[in-house]
């Protein structure tokens, strides 16, 4: 079993890795009930703190606990190092493609990504053609989900650029580890992550638009219901700014304001969680009653700043994935160093027959899906399941994208049998403005049922919290 | 602070204290038909307790006849009542969530904590163990609700609007709860019974101690009037919900809110320079309507001013 899928704490041989031996010496000595105990504690404080998601889909208002593992997930130094080399290189290039096909399109008219899978993009936005965003920043927070497969080497499997969500669970684990186990941190040396909410806020005060010297930063939420909820109020409260639904603020003379007890209010940084889709109805779905009517022209004229950037969605969509490594090459001059995964894309006719013929040992996602929602993981799925997917494929081959199934790591895990090992990845997020910069670590999501190579919460998924050792 | 986060704030306030005065007054209620009466005399106290809240047609479409436990059931736990004790904890918890990052960790667990206990209470349960020690629970949670946020709250406008709702709610209530209450004792049957009645009445407001030591003295309906009126010192009068109004919104004031601090203003120095048996001259019952009116206008005034700006 082990032996087809890199296991991060032991290697091949069955050895222990140099960088778990401190954690594996205590584990040892840790008696099974206490370790018990402490899992059922973790699960109780994450409930009484509220730490919910709702679930969609689920009767309506369903708000669930994501399963917190006991058992973290370690990263050397070094590695780290090379993978935070790599992280930046690549959203370096992300932001750079954005400002590049809001402006001159140099890397369409070079003839290195086909002009019509940008331009035909539903992710486009020709709305901001000409826009001047502050720094040429678009991705502000960029949420890139990293997995490690056979042999031990890294791939990318999503860019999110949109609205990545995920942090304050990140930070809520570390606390929750430091509460529980104090001594493995005077045992190891872990990078701290819990000043996520400062460098962010400091990330944004950075891209406040030109003029402003003492910007007000606001959150905006869709509201109480929305799956991450939690996070928003987390990250408001962290940050010590004003969480506001669109119906706190309003434009006048292209300049936003939000609605106090003390009169309007100057806004001028939105880090929004709010889909382009909703945030003007003016503009965009004009049904939507969670934006902001006008938004979008105070946004051109330069009077407010919105992380992530209007139109950002274009660089993660599944059918541009595949030219990630052709903008590095483009924009940075460099190699890649981290892994794009193969993909076929089912729009050209020669990826779509070999798809349909391998469906069995293949992942077909759909373009602009998300969430683990809408995806076919071949070998997990029955004959039927198949059958059914292969005809949504053959009536709109365009929507789709395949990959090889990689044999994501695994890592061991506290569940009901024991101890066993279980799949997972990570997200780390960085944050550009001014500067670039991250904090050591990321999300660990894991998959709690066996075999299972879907870490999305929203399908049985867990988390972990994740430490890079300093050395 | 955001107007919509402060409008939050003031009605989690007020949904907490509402439930707590109507859990005082139904117990005061439920008290009082404990000491004999016929049977019409006690479902006309019930009916009372509909009619303040102008909930009979509601009542009517569910409940064939007004008796004890119909209108306990409706007042208790009917999530069709919007006025019932189920229903106002729920809204207190929907406020607080929508700004739970504005509430500190201990009072977000204390409003939580109520909704979820009481949402594993049926009305059966309740009965069961006595509809006094749900009232008493009731009472109690809304005391570690103030208690949490009294002390852990910064002292900024968050507190402020939260005292506010509070203050203003409860001076609401206290009225009502008075007004109610002393209709029905004036025009009871004098006698014995009549000490255990007006007992009731106070001790429903936490007030019968008080009593006590500020009177020393027999139970008369105007030193009752008195007590729950005029008295600055005791803080469930009147008096001391209109004082701790002034105070806050001479706190929270803005360029737009003159009007409504002078509207308080006004209210307050009623109640400041009034004499009891003046009150009582001129009618309790209109006293007291006009004092809810004045109320519902400076909750007009604070929403328009404050939480809901054009």
């Amino acid at each position: 079993m082990s032996a087809d899928f890199y296991n991060e704490m032991y290697d091949a041989g069955g050895t222990l890795r140099p960088h778990y031996r401190a954690f594996a010496e205590w584990l040892a000595a840790m008696p099974p009930e206490r370790l018990a105990r402490k899992q059922v504690e973790a699960d109780t404080a994450f409930h009484r703190v509220g730490i919910t998601f709702a679930v969609y889909g689920e009767e309506s208002g369903t708000e669930r606990l994501i399963p917190f593992d006991i058992i973290p997930r370690i990263i050397p130094a070094a590695e780290w190092a090379a993978l935070q080399a790599g992280l930046w290189q690549r959203v370096k290039a992300l932001n750079a493609f954005l400002n590049d096909i809001y402006h001159d399109q140099e890397i369409l008219r070079a003839g290195r990504i086909p002009s019509e899978q940008v331009l035909n993009n539903a992710q486009f936005r020709p709305e901001m053609m000409g826009v001047d965003v502050p720094s040429g920043i678009y991705a502000h927070i960029a949420g890139v989900d990293i997995v490690r497969a056979g042999a031990g080497e890294s791939y990318v499997l999503e860019d999110n650029l949109r609205v990545p969500s995920g942090v304050s669970y990140m930070i809520e684990d570390r606390k929750m580890m430091m509460r529980l186990f104090p001594e493995l941190f005077s045992r190891h040396l872990i990078a701290p992550v819990q000043h996520y909410p400062d460098m962010l806020l400091e990330n944004l005060r950075t891209v406040a638009p030109k003029g402003v010297t003492n910007p007000t930063v606001v959150l905006l939420t869709p509201g109480a219901y929305n799956s991450a909820y939690f996070e928003h109020t987390f990250l408001a409260q962290q940050m010590g700014i004003e969480l506001v639904e669109g119906r706190d603020l309003f434009v006048k003379d292209e300049t936003v304001f939000m609605r106090t007890t003390q009169g309007p209010q100057r806004v001028d940084v939105i880090y929004r969680r709010l889909d382009d889709d909703f945030l003007d109805p003016q503009v965009f779905n004009k049904e939507s009653m969670l934006g902001v009517p006008g938004l979008l022209s105070a946004y051109r004229a330069g009077q407010v700043t919105l992380a992530n950037a209007i139109g950002a969605g274009v660089a993660d969509d599944k059918s541009i994935y595949p030219y990630v490594p052709e903008m590095i090459r483009f924009y940075l001059g460099e190699e890649p160093t981290l892994n794009n995964v193969p993909t076929w894309m089912l729009r050209k006719p020669d990826d779509l027959k070999y798809v349909l013929a391998h469906l069995p040992e293949l992942v077909v996602k759909e373009v602009h899906g998300a969430g683990g929602y809408g995806m076919l993981v071949g070998p997990a799925s029955t004959t039927a399941e198949i059958e059914d997917f292969r005809a949504r494929i053959v009536a709109a081959p365009e929507k789709y994208i395949a990959q090889p199934t990689l044999a994501l790591s695994n890592c061991p895990t506290f569940v009901e049998s024991g101890i066993a090992p279980r799949h997972l990845d990570l997200r780390p997020f960085v944050l550009s403005g001014k500067r670039i910069g991250m904090v050591p670590g990321g999300l660990t999501r894991v998959a709690l049922r066996e075999g299972s190579l879907v870490v999305n919460s929203s399908q049985g998924g867990g988390t972990k919290d994740t430490w890079v050792l300093e050395n | 602070m955001l107007s919509r986060t402060a409008d939050h704030l003031y009605w989690m306030a007020r949904y907490t204290e509402r439930a707590e005065n109507l859990a005082r007054l139904l117990d005061v209620s439920y008290q009082m038909s404990m000491v004999p009466q016929s049977v019409a005399a006690q479902n006309e106290n019930w009916r009372a307790i509909l009619a303040l809240n102008s909930l009979e047609a509601t009542f009517a479409e569910v409940y064939d006849e007004v008796n004890v436990e119909n209108v306990l059931r409706f007042m208790v736990s009917d999530p069709a009542n919007p006025s019932s004790i189920y229903s106002c904890l729920r809204a207190a918890r929907e406020n607080a969530h929508a700004v739970r990052g504005t509430l500190t960790a201990e009072m977000w667990e204390s409003v939580n904590a109520t909704w979820i206990d009481l949402r594993q209470q049926n009305f059966e349960h309740i009965l069961a163990r006595g509809v006094s020690e749900f009232f008493d629970w009731v009472k109690l949670r809304s005391a570690v609700t103030r208690g949490v946020t009294f002390g852990t709250m910064l002292k900024d406008d968050s507190l402020h609007f939260i005292r506010l709702g509070g203050l203003l709610e409860r001076g609401d209530n206290s009225a009502r709860i008075l007004d109610m209450q002393y209709h029905i004792l004036r025009n009871g049957d004098e006698g014995a019974s009549d000490f255990y009645r007006w007992g009731a009445l106070l001790r429903s407001l936490s007030a019968f101690q008080v009593y006590r030591k500020v009177y020393r003295d027999a139970i008369t309906p105007a030193r009752v009037a008195e007590l729950l009126i005029l008295r600055m010192d005791f803080p469930r009068s009147l008096h001391a919900c209109a004082d701790g109004v002034i105070r806050m919104l001479q706190l929270i004031a803005n360029g737009a809110s003159a009007e409504t601090e002078r509207q308080a203003g006004v209210l307050h120095a009623r109640l400041h320079f009034a004499r009891i048996d003046d009150v009582l001259a001129g009618g309790l019952h209109e006293y007291l309507t006009d004092f809810m009116d004045r109320i519902f206008e400076l909750g007009d005034g604070i929403s328009r001013d404050f939480l809901i700006p054009a």
